[in-house]
């Protein structure tokens, strides 16, 4: 899942400074699960801008919020109806995504993002995420016992470990798994080591991030008419 | 009630703290009469928004109170409730309320005084620290407090609300 976590209420009441009325989209979808903006921290960052807004003398704005399922499908986008249009700005607890995708579906409103998008990654543990995957358009988990080293080596080195690995701890940072000793390990574990025996390969960063933005298309699930966009 | 008297919130566990309201109004103890009690099914019933929006309507503070730690009928909703706690107090002090205005305690269904001795303490603390900026006058305020009570117990009795009614 997108994992994200919210700015400080003192930005988002800076960012929405010169509006009169807000409107705070909630996503119900990974910031939910990752405790982020789904519909319960929407409520709570709600008050909580109401409330530093009066105490600044600005009580005339308007602040409401609402959740729908998924800001990053426009038609979800739907179930706000007309009443993004009635507000002067919205601010969305969506990731990165979300955020845009409002901004696309208002382009009259001016669109501020409630949330820092981090990573993508899973839950460790009851209010932990860790990052697991950068998107690199290329996935080599194959070759490394299911352990990204791009994601997960600090030096992002193919063929690890470098000399700072310390009894499993990489040398970046204390409590940080080195991601070569959990290769390592697992590829042990599950009778791989041979793999591990050749040079790995240079990785293919064409499909990266760096070449402008990335697009998925499936030709078959294309509907004439509605796009893709030529 | 006098007009600058804090009001208060009390969100009390219906095993422990609600009935320890009760026992002190049994023994007819005193204890200042500017505390309004909502009964919860457990403290672990409790989200943060609940102990924000009643800052957001004007309450001067607000008590949470559940089972002693390891007495808990749910096991570890009081512990729940205790983080929860710690959390809105964080957020009011980032926009500058005091936080101290929010306290979680931990009692006994027999310990009436107890109850009475923490409404006290509270009230205490709330008159020292003032009013709530936020707080407006007080039939509004009262008002405010009803109608929390309302959603309360809307919200305990599982009523659905539709997600997307700005
Ligand atoms: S190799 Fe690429 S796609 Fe696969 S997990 Fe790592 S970053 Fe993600
Ligand atoms: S110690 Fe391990 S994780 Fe850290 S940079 Fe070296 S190989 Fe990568």
């Amino acid at each position: 899942m997108i994992v994200a976590n919210r700015k400080n209420i003192r930005e988002i009441r800076d960012m929405i400074k010169d509006h009169k009325r807000v409107l705070l989209v909630g996503c119900g979808t990974c910031v939910t699960v990752c405790l982020a903006g789904g519909e319960r921290e929407t409520g709570i960052l709600g008050s909580a801008l109401r409330m530093a807004l009066k105490l600044d003398d600005r009580e005339g704005v308007v602040v409401d919020e609402c959740t729908i399922e998924r800001q990053c499908d426009d038609a979800f986008i739907d179930a706000l109806g007309s009443h993004g249009a009635e507000y002067d700005a919205i601010c969305s607890f969506g990731c990165g995504a979300g955020v845009q995708a409002l901004a696309e579906r208002f382009p009259k409103t001016a669109v501020y993002p409630g949330l820092n998008t981090q990573f993508m990654g899973i839950l460790e543990a009851q209010g932990v995420w860790t990052e697991k995957c950068s998107g690199c358009g290329n996935c080599r988990l194959g070759e490394f016992a299911g352990i990204c080293p791009i994601t997960r080596c600090s030096k992002r080195l193919f063929n690890g470990p470098c000399g700072g690995s310390r009894d499993g701890e990489c040398e970046v940072r204390e409590g940080l798994d080195c991601a070569w000793q959990l290769i390592y390990d697992r590829a042990r574990e599950i009778g791989m080591l041979d793999k591990l025996e050749s040079i790995a390969t240079p990785h293919d960063w064409s499909s990266g991030l760096d070449g402008g933005t990335r697009k998925v298309v499936r030709e078959d699930q294309c509907i004439a008419g509605l796009g893709p966009k030529a | 009630m006098a007009e600058n008297e804090p009001l208060i919130i009390a969100f009390c566990c219906h095993y422990c703290a609600y009935a320890a309201a009760d026992l002190a109004g049994s023994m007819r103890l005193q204890y200042p009469t500017n505390v309004r009690v909502l009964k919860l099914p457990c403290t672990g019933k409790l989200e943060v928004n609940y102990l924000l929006t009643a800052f957001e309507r004007g309450v001067d503070g607000v008590i949470v109170a559940g089972c002693l730690e390891g007495g808990c009928h749910f096991l570890e909703g009081n512990l729940r409730a205790r983080r929860r706690v710690e959390r809105a107090r964080e957020i009011l002090g980032e926009i500058g309320l005091e936080p101290e205005r929010v306290e979680m305690f931990n009692l006994s269904s027999a310990e009436g005084p107890r109850f009475a001795q923490i409404v006290t303490e509270m009230s205490t603390r709330l008159t020292k620290l003032g009013p709530s900026p936020l707080r407006p006058e007080r039939t509004t305020l009262e008002e405010g407090v009803r109608e929390l009570t309302l959603q309360a117990e809307a919200n305990l009795s599982g009523e659905k609300h539709d997600r997307c009614q700005p």
